[in-house]
């Protein structure tokens, strides 16, 4: 395998800016973020983009294989590196406040590669699949252990059974006020209805007094 | 969900990198979170390593850290090591996310709330 002995780092160029359309205001102060998290192929990544004012963008991250530091470990060469992707959009919401989309799939083990992908976010949006309702249930256990607010978004597929929401609710173990609502990730209005109901549900946790 | 490992892509060797111990700026690296906005305070110079100078060109405009992260296609914790080099050669200005223990914030929702409104 090809390692440089030096600190370099090893990229494919040319490098590519940003496109004149996505670039931000140079107001632009502070930045936001919201978890789309998953399952496989239950619709973040259109999601995503149905929102986002860029074209979805990717960021990686490698794994060693043991898990290791690469720092830790001088015989790199030994070892064999995964590469896992996370599709990101963006929503400019004022001149210096941007919002931030990260896609991520379930497993705890991927959040951890990106360091610190729920610190300081917003919240989340559980987007699930009613015929793999049980993927969720690990990802909303994780979640609930972290004290990271979120809600439920189901997406509909045309071959997923559609339940009442008080079954679900049931299904997912949800307490009452989590919101669960429906959704077609495809559809741009359905998406920013979902970010909405997220938004209005931590505007009631600023509020624990409300009647 | 049944067999993960076939959604992950074989890591291409050309692909990885080696950092060496004792590169500077950790701390700055450790602070520097997927929405940190980063903005250039210095030109380009030819005799930069040309990630550093992709990154002064890119963020002549606020950029986050996952943004560039995108556009030069390298992995976060590269990303973060280029950027944290930059940052203690005061080359760019780094602009922190909202710190968590201020959330939620209720104006900070609302702004939100607002500015999806008009999605
Ligand atoms: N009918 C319908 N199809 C959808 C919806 N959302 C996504 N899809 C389709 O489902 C497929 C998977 O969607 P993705 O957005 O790639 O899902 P993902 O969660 O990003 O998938 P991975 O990143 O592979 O885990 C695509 O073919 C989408 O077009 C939806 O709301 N309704
Ligand atoms: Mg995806």
């Amino acid at each position: 395998m090809d390692f440089k002995s030096s600190d370099t780092v090893v990229a494919p160029g040319p490098f590519a800016g940003p496109r004149s359309e996505d670039i931000l205001p140079a107001s632009a102060a502070t930045a936001v973020k919201v978890v789309i998290v998953g399952g496989f192929g239950v619709g973040k990544t259109t999601l995503v983009g149905a929102v986002s004012e860029i074209r979805p963008l990717t960021t990686e991250e490698t794994m060693t294989q043991a898990g290791a530091d690469v720092d830790d470990n001088a015989g790199v060469e030994r070892k064999t590196a995964t590469t896992v992707a996370m599709d990101f959009g963006r929503i400019s919401i004022n001149d210096e406040l941007v919002l931030y989309l990260f896609g991520t799939p379930g497993q705890q083990r991927f959040w951890f590669l990106w360091n610190g992908l729920f610190e300081g976010a917003l919240g989340a949006v559980v987007l699930v699949d009613t015929r793999r309702l049980e993927v969720s249930f690990d990802v909303i256990g994780r979640l609930e252990e972290r004290g990271v607010p979120f809600v439920v978004a189901v997406n509909t597929f045309p071959e997923s059974p559609s339940y009442p929401v008080e079954e679900l609710r049931a299904a997912l173990d949800l307490p009452a006020e989590v919101p669960i609502v429906g959704c077609d990730a495809r559809r741009r209005e359905s998406g920013r209805d979902v970010l909405m109901s997220l938004m209005r549900y931590l505007y009631s946790l600023t509020n624990p007094e409300r009647p | 969900m049944s067999d993960p490992d076939q959604e992950w892509d074989e890591g291409d060797p050309e692909r990885l990198y080696v950092i060496t111990r004792g590169r500077g700026g950790l701390s700055q690296r450790a602070a520097l979170d997927l929405v940190t906005l980063i903005v250039a305070r210095a030109e380009p110079h030819p005799s930069m390593q040309p990630e550093h100078a992709a990154i002064l060109r890119m963020c002549h405009y606020p950029l986050s850290v996952a943004e560039v992260s995108a556009y030069l296609r390298l992995p976060m914790s590269a990303t973060t090591v280029l950027i944290a080099d930059l940052l203690a050669d005061k080359r760019v200005e780094a602009r922190a996310p909202v710190p968590k223990a201020l959330l939620p914030d209720r104006a900070l929702i609302e702004a939100v709330m607002h500015g999806l409104q008009k999605l």
